[in-house]
Order: structure tokens, then sequence, then C-alpha cells
């Protein structure tokens, strides 16, 4: 379980995540949504102990991530934004360097950085260095390093942006598939990827929880004024997040 | 070893994967060579010891460690990579120390190639090998100061040409704080105190006197705790500007 309570995180000159709370339990698969620059990335770099809070605290399975760190930071596999790595590694490289990091030996990191490459299809580039990768496989290879330990808590900031539909379709089911007993935060911009893939979605802005529940609750409670272009459930998800979220919004 | 050897054993395997090792120790051995021969006189002075080779030292370094080091941070701030290595179960003296050690055994690597040299004084002549092996370790300690330098600059900055020109800029203080140049501005009107203390920072008087042989603790003590200070600067900094 992920236990959030009420972080904030102030910079100089406006607050990006102002007192969140919530928590995320096995199984779930939380969407995590909000307007550019409503905090979803602040928040999870506040997760992964990437950044310290102004205040309030994150506990990863009962583990402080500001006092016990490496502890809470080996549950947890993260995608940063944009899916950084080492450009001039190469892609095998660069997984082994992971599965070292993460404590994978012998028999068992050499099966998992196997079964990472057939499950995010990177066996066509194993053995190229990652900066002549395309944006979608280099996406894919951030993909691949953060679950290559199969991690408990999977964060992940936008791992579908520069994939093409047939790949996102694919991460889709591969997230899916990972999150049985798992705890899945997913940010998103596509809605529809929400109602196809998550369990409950957190809507953000201003740093601030504006709406919170599953995909289906949040649609049924989209405003008719909002509703525009169709009546289908990602139409629905869409109005309800702009009702939730334009400015002007109640 | 553990994580710090791990995060090591990728950064010296990232210096070979580009050119950047390789024009570095052949930079390295060139400037070396131009500067003993020709500026240092080897040849001419009819004695067979090494020091017009490291007395140079300093001086090259100056200009080659920020080259060295430049990247250390700044790199990973910018292309996002500290994010990733940050959230990685590591602790952030592996990663401060494990660059660092990567970095200074490459300048290790360039300096046992100079061995050359070694080869040819001792065929002239019959030099103080123990001096010799004293600069040597001298000059790697040395350059294991500019180094840790390098990398709180690197630190500072995401941009690497900024963070080079503030090593050198750094480092040439602690180079010259010694020389005349410096310390007449200080005399006349600073307390000896003072000046006693400028002087003692200088690289280069620590250098020489492990340069002519006189492998002096306080000396050791000195590059060690140079190091140390600024490794530490290096992952205060780290702390605080990782984010920005």
């Amino acid at each position: 379980m992920i236990e959030i309570s009420h972080i904030t995180r102030k910079f100089e000159h406006f607050t990006a995540v102002d007192d969140l709370s919530f928590t995320v339990a096995e199984g779930e698969v939380l969407g995590f949504l909000g307007p550019n620059g409503a905090g979803k990335s602040t928040t999870m770099k506040i997760i992964t102990g990437f950044l310290a809070p102004s205040s309030g605290s994150v506990s990863i399975d009962g583990h402080d991530i500001a006092s016990d760190p490496i502890a809470a930071k080996a549950l947890i596999g993260y995608l940063p934004e944009g899916a950084p790595s080492y450009p001039d590694m190469s892609v095998l490289d660069f997984l082994e360097f992971i599965a070292d990091i993460r404590g994978l030996t012998g028999a068992h990191k050499q099966q998992r950085i196997e079964k990472v490459i057939d499950d995010v299809e990177l066996s066509s580039v194993c053995h190229q260095t990652i900066e002549t990768l395309s944006k979608g496989f280099k996406r894919r290879v951030g993909l691949a390093q953060a679950i290559l330990h199969d991690p408990k808590v999977l964060i992940l900031d936008e791992p579908t942006d520069g994939l093409d539909p047939n790949q996102k379709h694919h991460v889709r089911n591969l997230i899916r598939n990972l999150a049985k007993d798992k705890i899945v935060i997913v940010s998103t911009h596509i809605l529809e990827e929400v109602s196809a893939v998550c369990t409950r979605a957190i809507i953000i802005n201003r740093g601030r929880i504006v709406a919170d529940g599953a995909p289906a609750e949040l649609e049924a409670q989209a405003p008719v004024e909002f509703m525009i272009e169709t009546q289908a459930a990602p139409g629905r998800l869409e109005a309800f997040f702009r009702s939730v979220t334009e400015p002007g919004a109640k | 070893m553990g994580k710090t050897g791990i995060i090591f054993k990728r950064e010296l395997a990232a210096y070979f994967s580009t050119p950047l090792a390789y024009v570095f120790i052949v930079i390295f051995l060139v400037m070396n060579g131009i500067f003993t021969f020709d500026l240092g006189g080897f040849f001419i002075r009819g004695q067979a010891d090494l020091q017009p080779f490291f007395s140079f030292h300093p001086w090259l370094y100056l200009f080659m460690i920020p080259a060295l080091a430049m990247g250390l941070w700044a790199d990973e701030r910018k292309s996002g990579t500290i994010e990733l290595l940050m959230t990685l179960p590591i602790r952030l003296r592996d990663a401060v120390l494990g660059k660092f050690l990567a970095a200074w055994v490459l300048s290790g690597i360039a300096l046992l190639l100079t061995f050359p040299i070694w080869i040819t004084v001792n065929y002239l002549g019959s030099p103080d090998n123990g001096v010799i092996l004293a600069a040597y370790i001298g000059s790697w300690l040395m350059a294991g100061g500019f180094l840790a330098i390098g990398s709180c600059m690197s630190a500072l900055t995401r941009n690497a040409v900024i963070a080079f020109i503030l090593t050198v800029s750094i480092c040439f203080l602690f180079v010259s704080s010694g020389s005349p140049i410096v310390l007449n501005a200080f005399s006349g009107w600073a307390p000896q105190i003072l000046l006693d203390a400028i002087a003692t920072l200088s690289f280069l008087t620590h250098f020489d006197a492990i340069n002519k042989g006189v492998l002096d603790i306080r000396d050791l003590l000195f590059f060690t705790a140079v190091i140390t200070a600024w490794l530490l600067a290096s992952a205060i900094v780290i702390e605080i500007k990782k984010a920005n």
C-alpha cells in the first residue's frame, strides 16, 4: 500500500502540490490525470523520492521514503517523464546496469532481462546504443528498466507518450497484465487510456485533487453542458475532466 | 564496492564507449611530451630525474581535468538521467564516489601510460626511483583534488561548458594561491597568519614537496582532505539542486 499524506511542494513562486493525500492499494491501477502544470510529475517525483516535499510524508508498504529511502525505492519501478536513459549505452548494457543496481544476480538476472526484452519487444535493438533509437523505442527501454525487477509498485509518467497506436495498445495490455497484485500509478493525457486500463482515476488541478473515483463513476458525473462531441465513454470522461479542470470550473 | 562499484564500472565504461577517454589520454601524453622535452629541457639539464616532467603537471591538469569532470553531473541533469539514478535504491554517496573514482582511475590510466619516460630516464642514467614513485603518487592525488573540485562545479550547473570554466577558475585559485602573484597581493597589509593560510592551500606547495621526493604525511593528508571536502560539497549541491 502507498500512503501519501498531506504532501505539499512549494517552489519559489508557486505551490506545485498543495496538501495532497490519498492511498493506493494492491491491485489498483490509478490513472493520474490533470492539465499540464497541475502537479502530476511533481507528485510522482515526490512519491519516488526524487524530490523532497516541503511538508507531508509518503510511505511505500510501510517504508517512509524520507527516512527509509533505500527500502522504499527498492519496491518501486519508475519511468520518469521523458524516459531518460544513458544515450551511449547499448540497450542490453543499460538493462544489465539497472539489474546490477537492483541487486539481481546470476540466472535470475539473465532471465528477467530476457523477459522484459520480450515483454516490451526490444530484441531487435538489443545491441544498439540508446541514442540511435527512435522515440518509441527509447520509451520502451524506459519501461523495461522500470519493470525489470518485477517491482511491487510501478509508477509510470506518461508511458505511452510517443508510441504509435499499436505500441500504445501493447503497453496498455502490458500494464493490465502486470497490475494483478501490484500498485500501478500512471499519469497520462490520453483519457481513453484511463477508461481502458485504470481501475481508479484521480484528477488534480493546481496541485489539488478535484476528483477521485472509478472511471465509470466519473463519466457518469459529466455535466451535460460539457458534452459536445460524443456520448461515448471516453468522451464522457473528457467532458468530466474539462468540467473540473477548466478555468472557471467549480 | 557494492553499489559504488556498479556505478564506477558504468561510468568508466562510458568514458571508453565515447572518444572522450582516448582523446583525453592522447592529448595528455602529447602535452606531457611537449612540456617535458621542449619546455622542460629534459635532455639539456643533464640530470637523471623527472623534475621537468612532473613540474608541469599542475598546469596541465588545470585544463585537462576540468574537461574530464565537467560532464560528471551536468550531463546527468541535462539529460534527466539524474532522476533515474536518484530513484534507484542507492545512496547519494555511492553515486558521487562511483563517478569520481571512474574519472580518477581514467586520469590514473593516462598517468601510467607515461611510463616510457620513466624507462627513458632509467636507460639514460640512474635516477632515484623512490622519488619518481612519490611524484607519481603526488601527481595522481593532485589530479584527484582537481577532479573533486570539478565534480562539485559540475553539480552546480546543467551546462557542461559553464562547469568547465568554473572548474578551471577554482582550480587556478588553488594552484596559484602559493605563487608570488597571489601572495604579493596580500603581503604588506594582510597578517602573516592569513598569508600562511593561503599559501598552505596551494596545490603547488604540496605537490612540489612530494615532487622533490619528500612523501610527507601532511601533504598526503592535504590532498585527501581536499578530495573529501569537495566531494562532500558535491553531494550537498546535488541534494539541493537536483530537481531544479
